[in-house]
Formats: C-alpha cells, sequence, structure tokens
C-alpha cells in the first residue's frame, strides 16, 4: 500500500474505527471492508474530506449459495485532484441484500445501483428508480447469481 | 348557419389550446438513425421543448459478463472485441492487463508498444467514426465519407496486423498474438504522413462551419461538478473543463513516457466536446509518431511457458513447448485467487475491468466499466430545456456505442 493510501485507511479508522472491518492490500490496489451500515458515512466523508469525488465503478458479486455472507459490492473511488483509487467494499447476507444507495452521494450510483439490482437482486434502499435496466422488466430471476444456469430456466420468448 | 361556424370555430379553438397545454410523451428509437444503435428515449415534449428524457436500454444484452464466468480466461479476449465495436482494442487491453495484473506478468517492451501504437490509431479510427455521425446527425453528410476513408486505413493497418478489421483479439494475456508483419512501419509511417493533412481539410468543414457552431454551442450543457458527480469521463469529462486523463494521470503501458498534451475546453457544451475530439486525434497521432520511432526488435511475449501459447516454430522442435501448448488450450492456466480493478483511457473515456478470481482457470466475477454506459446516464441532465432537435446532437456529442452499454 503506498503512503497516499495508507492515509486515507488512518484517517478512515481514526474517524470511527467501527467503519473499517478489515483492509487488504494486493496487486497495488487497497480494499477496505465497511459494514453495510456504515458505507453511506463513510463514502461521504472520503468525498468530502479526502477528495474522492467520483465514483469511477460500482458492481456487485455473488460468492456462490454455499456461502455466507453470499453477496458484495464494490464500490470503486477515484479522485479527479489526487488520482488515487480506493475500493470500499460491503457484504451483504442471501436473506436479506439491503444496502443504501449512494445516489445521494453521487449521481452516477443511479444507473450502476439499478444494474446491480437487475443482476443480483440487491435491494438499494433510497434509491429513486430501482428498476431492472439491460433485462426486460419481465425477466424471472437475478441472471448472475451463481444459481441461475447460463442459458435460463426456459428459452426467453418476446411475446 | 352564423351559430354553428362560430361554434365549429369555438370547438376548434379549445382543441388548440388543449394541444397547446397538454404535454406529449415522444418515443424515440429504438430504430430511429441518430441513436447510434438501439437506443430508445421516453422525452416528455411541451411542443418543442424537452421537459424529461429518460433513456431505455437492454436491447442488445446479450449477457457477457455471465458468459465470462464459462470461459477461460483466454477465451474471454473475444468477448471483449464485440463490446464497444468501435474500440475493440482498447477493450483487448483493459481485459489482458487486469488478468496479468493477477497473474504478475512482466511484459516486454516491444510488445508494449505496439499496444499503444494499435490502441492510439484504434483511438483515432473511433473518432473518426464519431465525427462522421456526428456530423450526419446533424445533416452534414459530406464529413461522414472522409471520415470513414481515414478509418478504412486504419482498418487495414489492424487487418494487417491481426487479421481481423472490426474483432482484431490482437492483445493477449502475457503479449501479443503475433509481431507486426513485414512492411508495417512504412505503411504506418505513410498514413501518419497523409492523415493530419487530411484531418485538416474535413475538419474545417466543420469547424469553420456557421450552421455548425449554431447547432453545437451552448447546447447540452453540464457543469463541471455536475459532469464530475455524474462519473463522466474521457473527452466528455474533458469538455466540461476537468484536466484528467488516465494516460497521464494513471499511466500504464508506459504513456507516461510519452510525449502529448491533454486537450481541455471550458464551454461544457456540445462544440467543447466536439474540440477535445478533435484535437485529441491529431495527440493519438503524435503518439503513434513516437511509438514507432521506438519500435525495436525484441520479444513480444512474457516470458510465461505456462500462460502464454508457444510460437508454432518452437512447437516444431520442442516437445514441453507442445506439451504446454496442449495444457494452455486444453485446460488453461491457474489464475492465483484475488480481485483487481483496472482502467484505461478508452476513446470514449474510462474503461474499467473488475476482475476476481478464486484460484481456478476461469474468472469468477468479471464486470466491466463501460465509458459508454455512464456517459448516457447523464443524459436527461443534459437535453433538460433544450429541443427535441438538440437531442439528436447531445447524443453524438456523447459518442455511445450501444454494444458496451448494453453488454
Amino acid at each position: 500500500m503506498t503512503e497516499k493510501l495508507q492515509t486515507f485507511v488512518d484517517a478512515l479508522k481514526q474517524k470511527d474505527p467501527a467503519w473499517v472491518l478489515d483492509v487488504v492490500s494486493a496487486h497495488g490496489e487497497t480494499t477496505v471492508f465497511v459494514g453495510r451500515e456504515n458505507i453511506i458515512d463513510a463514502c461521504i466523508f472520503l468525498r468530502d474530506e479526502h477528495h474522492f469525488d467520483m465514483l469511477a465503478d460500482l458492481c456487485g458479486g455473488d460468492l456462490g449459495p454455499e456461502e455466507d455472507p453470499r453477496f458484495f459490492v464494490n464500490y470503486h473511488l477515484f479522485s479527479t485532484t489526487h488520482h488515487s483509487r480506493l475500493r470500499l467494499k460491503v457484504f451483504l447476507p442471501e436473506d436479506d441484500p439491503k444496502v443504501a444507495s449512494a445516489t445521494s452521494v453521487w449521481k452516477t450510483a443511479n444507473w450502476h445501483e439499478r444494474e446491480t439490482y437487475d443482476f443480483f437482486g440487491i435491494i438499494f434502499e433510497g434509491h429513486p428508480d430501482l428498476r431492472r435496466i439491460l433485462l426486460p422488466s419481465d425477466f424471472d430471476g437475478f441472471a448472475l447469481r451463481k444459481d441461475y444456469p447460463l442459458r435460463g430456466y426456459e428459452p426467453y420468448s418476446l411475446n | 348557419m352564423m351559430e354553428t361556424v362560430a361554434e365549429n370555430s369555438q370547438a376548434a379553438e379549445n382543441v388548440l389550446d388543449n394541444a397547446l397545454e397538454s404535454e406529449m410523451t415522444l418515443s424515440m428509437g429504438p430504430q430511429h438513425p441518430s441513436t447510434h444503435g438501439v437506443l430508445r428515449l421516453d422525452l416528455r415534449l411541451d411542443g418543442e421543448l424537452v421537459l424529461k428524457a429518460v433513456p431505455d436500454i437492454g436491447y442488445l444484452h446479450t449477457g457477457m459478463e455471465k458468459l465470462f464466468e464459462y470461459k477461460k480466461y483466454q477465451q474471454g479476449i473475444v468477448i471483449t472485441d464485440r463490446m464497444d465495436y468501435l474500440n475493440p482494442l482498447g477493450n483487448n487491453l483493459a481485459y489482458v492487463m487486469a488478468a496479468e495484473k493477477l497473474l504478475g506478468l512482466e511484459i516486454p517492451e516491444r510488445a508494449q508498444v505496439i499496444r499503444v501504437l494499435f490502441c492510439e490509431l484504434q483511438r483515432i479510427a473511433s473518432h473518426m467514426v464519431w465525427l462522421g455521425t456526428h456530423g450526419l446527425d446533424l445533416g452534414a453528410m459530406s464529413p461522414f465519407f472522409y471520415c470513414f476513408r481515414q478509418r478504412e486505413k486504419i482498418l487495414n493497418l489492424i487487418e494487417a496486423a491481426s487479421g481481423g478489421r472490426m474483432t482484431p483479439s490482437y492483445f493477449r494475456i502475457g503479449g501479443l498474438m503475433m509481431d507486426l508483419p513485414a512492411g508495417f512501419t512504412e505503411r504506418c509511417k505513410q498514413f501518419l504522413d497523409d492523415f493530419p493533412e487530411a484531418m485538416e481539410t474535413f475538419d474545417t468543414l466543420l469547424t469553420g462551419n456557421t450552421i455548425w457552431h449554431s447547432r453545437t454551442k451552448g447546447i447540452g450543457i453540464i457543469s463541471r461538478e455536475d459532469a464530475i458527480s455524474w462519473g463522466l469521463t474521457g473527452p466528455c469529462l474533458r469538455g466540461s473543463g476537468v484536466d484528467l486523463d488516465l494516460r497521464r494521470d494513471n499511466p500504464y503501458s508506459g504513456y507516461e513516457t510519452y510525449d502529448f498534451e491533454v486537450p481541455v475546453e471550458h464551454d461544457c457544451d456540445v462544440w467543447a466536446r466536439y474540440m477535445v475530439r478533435i484535437r485529441e486525434c491529431y495527440e493519438s497521432a503524435k503518439i503513434v509518431r513516437q511509438a514507432l520511432e521506438r519500435l525495436k526488435p525484441g520479444p513480444i511475449k512474457a516470458n510465461a511457458p505456462k500462460i502464454v501459447l508457444p510460437d508454432r516454430d518452437d512447437m516444431r522442435k520442442h516437445m514441453d513447448s507442445l506439451i504446454h501448448h496442449f495444457l494452455i488450450v486444453a485446460e488453461g492456466f491457474n489464475v492465483p485467487p484475488g480481485e483487481v480493478y483496472h482502467a484505461i483511457e478508452a476513446s470514449k473515456g474510462e474503461l474499467g475491468v473488475y476482475m476476481k478470481s478464486n484460484g481456478g482457470p476461469k474468472p469468477e466475477r468479471v464486470h466491466f466499466r463501460g465509458p459508454s454506459f455512464v456517459n448516457l446516464s447523464a443524459l436527461p441532465e443534459m437535453v433538460k430545456g433544450e429541443m427535441v432537435a438538440d437531442v439528436v446532437a447531445v447524443i453524438g456529442s456523447l459518442d455511445i456505442v450501444l454494444g458496451e452499454i448494453d453488454r
């Protein structure tokens, strides 16, 4: 981890030690694991105090039905001034895949969260318009979950 | 008789009043030519004014991110070609660099230079399609033909090296598919000698055109703060006055050693985004020229026999090369567990690849952060309060490719 990234992680820990569950540094990237109840506070703190003004990407993932917690959501933060990148990661259990929406922090979170909902069924609470974006509105199931078969359950018809 | 006439005109007036007062919803696309693919916009209109726009995407969705999880790492490269089909080499680069980051591979100098060379040629080709179609959308027919002539020359160069025009799959994990063909440097130099001059002749068709000015200036404004919050990247962001280019600020493939400028415009409108891309074409040509000068003989594949396919010649002479070839093709190679996010400056903005490996020969999750997807999400903000005809101008200035948005 570079010194610069270390200062951001330290600042997060200093602000509230309960926010940072774990820090992993690999391949020149730093991942901070944050509890889902604190993610929005952590995002606002990093945006306002440490110039992480852009959400480069937000994506979900599924570790498989046998894992607990099963889902994760990545927040790839980027700064247009000091050009650092930081990944925040939230784990969500299968029976309650809910996390607060980041649309109030960055407007770009809107479509990313819709996509994540569309593919994984993760609910972003407080999202202004949480509906499917790439798949048809009457699509059944969540296609990128590990237990969803590659070709679907039955041939999809446009009727 | 007089009464009925009066009644009729009164009724007609009522209808007219209602029409003027009521808002109209217009569904634009998905087959509309200016939507650059299959994009549908739901527009709420008051006369010709756009009150609200809601993009509807997903018509080209083919589940590529799901498909990656069922293919070996090296098989995924072919899928990336089909995302942003105007910038396939950029997609290749983002994907293979993410895998190389996980594997910790060192890429030889010559391969790096050739990657930069082709990415910049591809950027010019992508901007040529944008310039041609953007002009066409707003009624300027002739630049289209000039632009496509230049693009054709670049596609010929890509074809000479890789065998493919739109789907080259030229960059492989650990290096390149094969070395440059004989005579490539001369052909490329010939193109570079002709290009800036040709570009100037058809660039003036629009840049100095009064009609073009009035169609683009002050249209589709997005402020600097909004552009950052909406996650705009690439020429769209630089058109809003943010000096950010990942080639310079998060350098990869040795971009930090090249000498080029990053064009920035401060007008925040369609015209600004137009000017940024026009100036970028000249800068890209400069980078290609520098790359050509640096081209020294050397290996084009990393020294990792269990990951990189051996040369055909080696396979005929060495038993172990043959075994490696068989194993890579039949079983693939294992990638150490971990996750990376690698972002490059593609022709349309930040193209990020998130890749997660669980140690096997197939990725556990691959996610593409396409610049078109994010740039399009800001469209409703840009067209609010504009005329219907300007919606076309704004879409053109975003330079979207639906193949990448829908994935």
